[in-house]
């Protein structure tokens, strides 16, 4: 009997190892959603891509929800990302807004003359200062911004059909219904 | 195509390995030579073809084939040749491959030397490595994968963790892997004891060259992390009691205890479940190692990319292995326990107290690690225990064996004489005294200090006295075998040890100092002159170089230019600069400049006085010597026949003692 115990307390720890993985898928420690989530978008001015002179503002573009997708002529899986944008843009019940990150405005241009156009609106953060509010580390990020200017989804990476369905079309349709 | 290639070739590993872990048991169990037969071939397969992965892999980084993940993920085009080799085992899966890498290298040596062991024997041995390897090829298939392909290829990748761009990280992790990974052969050999129910200790003879040589190597790979950690982290520190190196540290005290009752075992045939119970741990603990580093269940300075699924796998694996073992052992050990009884005073008994307090000192680290588990279970809350808790537990637990260990070798296996021991006492105790005496002078009164150099000569000095006894008794050649020697480089390492870590720790001068261009600050008696800070650039960083001169009295002692540096991807790491001595480490670190905007103003800076800091790293090196020598000893390089000659009469005469 006494040459079971090393099994027996092998037994326990192997137990507790066990719930150490389920807490952790539970309680998960390290990723950490974006502190900007379900806070106010952080202020910004930004000049038009096309018409430099005017700019964007988080006021300017408050009433109405609005799918801020960060994208660079440079980045290359925002070329993986542009077609499923372009063909979801029609149906996606949000505006999609543009923001040409850390590029030159006519490497940006040009891009978008090859690749389409499906931005109802296009800022240019040439510098990048912007985008660090933002917390944006890579392009493309996207971030789903309600009608009060509260940013409510974020996505790290190119947008896939996959995650078209599974998380950014269920995060629109949670957005709070506003009289139009 | 090379990564494709690199799968297939695992996939090829994995079914070799099949065939390695099923075949040569059944046959064993069977007594079928043609299917103990497959054993041999089946490893020397499997080890082709993990060793094609493996060198696939390094091809892959050498020609940045970004479109590999792992590849993009961790190297770029700057990034020097050395580092996108090291950069293999630079994160999860790589580091995953280098592990059955050096399983395989394990098997292989084992395939060769075993053939003069006993045709069955040697089939369970290499039947159980197989089931470790498939465990691991598994898991790599998967769940880490590290040749999965990115799409679309990047035009340049990642980088290194910037933390391990570091000559100590070259060899650290292979050599502990060689360590890690070694005890999997003494865990082989029980195991392979266990289900042939061998009666005779003849096994533990052939597991002790190796159980020494995992040891020694996990030894230098434990050196090497510490030294890693002192020079690269910045903290100055030695040792953190983080969860990574106690999962590395259990292996090791369970694996010192495996290799001194081993040597009891081997001669005097007692001890042996207890051996095989060692052996199962020590090979355990590497495995829960493994589960407490990859699942990320415990967080870490290591941070390892964690994953819950990867961390269910090495469970459910740990499971099978250590539980079906243990299992094992409660089943078959009555059958091959056994052995002689012993005396009090006795070799046996003195191991065997050294073997209870590793035993104990291993749990001690056990329970600590997992605290903050325990803690979550229980609903505690979040707690964790750290250096206060092992600081405190750790040095009572191995202080009876600092005690036993200048008596060690006097003691006769059986019965010892408690005449000789008086004589070794007295010496010891009055050269400990004598030493501690003088050394009061020095260190101003600081007991750790005094305590440090007391025990140090306790140690050295029962040492010295044997080495002096064998020399005036024994004719030449006959002296010190490599068995002995092994023991006596080991031992002696341990009073070096002493020395470095108990002075270190307490004469150590620490100092968090803002200082100007040209202003001077004093620690230790060295003066530390600040000449400010310029701009430096590396292959792949630029960094913020400090210059500090270091005077005594006057005279030059050192130039020192510790650095922060910037790598590609912005990651910043403290290069802090050292200058080595045999009484003391001189260690500046560079904290942050007082104003962002001019560099080359005042700056934040960290000296240190570290004496004899070199010592505790140099007394780990000559135990790691011990392991080697021993392992060479001519008594375990005997031929068939000759294990054959000296076995028989012992077994006999040990089969008469269970009769009686």
């Amino acid at each position: 009997m006494s040459r079971l115990i090393p099994f027996i307390g092998f037994l326990l720890l192997a137990g507790l190892l066990g719930f150490g993985i389920w807490w952790n898928t539970g309680h998960d420690q390290t990723a950490i959603p974006s502190p900007l989530i379900n806070k106010p978008a952080p202020d910004f001015k930004l000049p038009l891509l096309y018409e430099p002179t005017q700019t964007a503002t988080r006021e300017s573009l408050l009433g109405k929800p609005y799918l801020l997708n960060v994208f660079a002529s440079w980045c290359i899986e925002c070329g993986v990302e542009h077609p499923v944008l372009q063909a979801a843009a029609p149906t996606l019940g949000v505006a999609l807004v543009g923001y040409n990150y850390k590029d030159a405005p006519d490497d940006a241009k040009a891009w978008l003359a090859t690749h389409g156009n499906p931005y109802s609106l296009l800022m240019a953060d040439t510098s990048g200062q912007t985008a660090i509010d933002f917390g944006v580390y890579a392009a493309p990020e996207s971030f789903l911004v309600d009608a009060h200017g509260v940013i409510r989804y974020k996505h790290i990476g190119p947008i896939t059909p996959e995650v078209l369905d599974n998380e950014l079309k269920p995060a629109i349709a949670a957005l709070p219904q506003e009289p139009r | 195509m090379t990564p494709e290639l690199g799968q297939i070739a695992l996939i090829l590993a994995l079914l070799l390995a099949l065939a390695q872990s099923i075949l040569p048991i059944v046959g064993a169990w069977k007594n079928n030579g043609a299917m103990m037969a497959v054993a041999r071939p089946a490893a020397f397969g499997q080890g082709f073809f993990v060793v094609m992965a493996f060198v696939l892999l390094v091809w892959a980084f050498l020609h940045f084939d970004f479109s590999v993940q792992y590849v993009a993920d961790n190297s770029n085009l700057a990034l020097p040749w050395y580092y996108r080799i090291t950069a293999v085992w630079g994160a999860h899966e790589g580091s995953m491959l280098l592990w059955i890498f050096i399983l395989n290298v394990w098997t292989l040596a084992l395939a060769f030397f075993s053939r003069q062991l006993p045709e069955a024997f040697a089939a369970r041995v290499l039947g159980v490595l197989g089931i470790i390897s498939v465990g691991f090829l598994a898991f790599i298939l998967f769940t880490s994968d590290p040749f999965g392909r990115l799409i679309p290829m990047p035009p340049d990748g990642g980088d290194l963790n910037p933390v391990l761009q570091d000559p100590g990280m070259t060899f650290h992790p292979p050599v502990i892997y060689m360590g890690y990974v070694g005890f999997s052969v003494a865990f082989a050999f029980s195991i392979a004891a266990l289900l042939g129910g061998e009666l005779e200790q003849a096994w533990v003879r052939w597991a002790r060259p190796w159980t020494n040589i995992a040891w020694a190597f996990l030894t230098c790979g434990i050196v090497a992390g510490s030294w890693w950690a002192y020079a690269e982290l910045g903290w100055g520190g030695w040792w953190f009691w983080d969860p990574v190196e106690n999962a590395s540290f259990m292996p090791w005290l369970v694996g010192t205890a495996l290799i001194h009752a081993q040597a009891v075992t081997e001669k005097r045939g007692s001890l042996r479940a207890w051996t095989i119970l060692l052996s199962i741990f020590a090979f355990s603990l590497s495995l829960l190692g493994t589960f407490l580093v990859r699942s990320g269940v415990l967080t870490s300075v290591h941070s390892f990319a964690s994953d819950p699924r990867r961390g269910l796998f090495i469970l459910c694996f740990l499971i099978f292995v250590v539980g079906g073992s243990l299992l094992l052992y409660a089943l078959r050990a009555p059958k091959v326990a056994g052995g002689k009884p012993f005396a009090v005073v006795s070799r046996e008994s003195a191991i065997l107290v050294g073997n209870l307090m590793f035993t104990v000192a291993a749990a001690m680290v056990l329970l600590g690690t997992l605290f903050p588990l325990i803690g979550d279970a229980l609903n505690l809350g979040k707690i964790s225990v750290g250096p206060p808790y092992f600081g405190l537990l750790f040095p009572l637990l191995m202080l009876p064996i600092v005690l036993l260990l200048p008596f060690g070798p006097y003691l006769r296996w059986g019965k010892g004489e408690p005449q000789i021991l008086k004589r070794v006492m007295l010496r010891a105790l009055l050269a400990a005294m004598a030493c501690a005496i003088v050394a009061a002078f020095f260190v101003d009164g600081k007991l750790k200090a005094i305590a440090g150099v007391a025990a140090a000569a306790w140690v050295a000095v029962g040492v010295l006295l044997y080495i002096v006894k064998r020399w005036r008794e024994m004719p030449r050649g006959r002296r010190y075998p490599a068995e002995m020697a092994g023991m006596l480089f080991a031992h002696a390492g341990v009073a070096i040890f002493l020395i470095g870590v108990l002075l270190s720790e307490s004469l150590s001068a620490t100092s968090d100092v803002r200082m100007a261009p040209g202003e001077t600050k004093t620690i230790g008696g060295y003066d530390f002159r600040f000449d400010g800070v310029r701009e430096t650039q590396g292959p792949n960083w630029r960094a913020d170089q400090g210059t500090v001169t270091v005077t005594r009295n006057g005279k030059p002692v050192a130039v020192m230019q510790p650095q922060k540096r910037t790598y590609t991807r912005e990651q910043i790491q403290t290069e802090s600069a050292i200058d080595p001595g045999v009484t003391r480490d001189l260690y500046v670190a560079l904290g942050e400049p007082m104003d962002k905007q001019h560099i080359d103003g005042a700056w934040a800076l960290r000296l240190y006085y570290k004496p004899f800091i070199r010592w505790l790293w140099f007394g780990g090196l000559m135990m790691m010597l011990g392991g080697f020598v021993s392992a060479c000893d001519r008594r375990f390089r005997v031929r068939r026949t000759a294990i054959v000659d000296v076995a028989e009469p012992m077994h006999a005469s040990v089969l008469a003692e269970n009769r009686t």
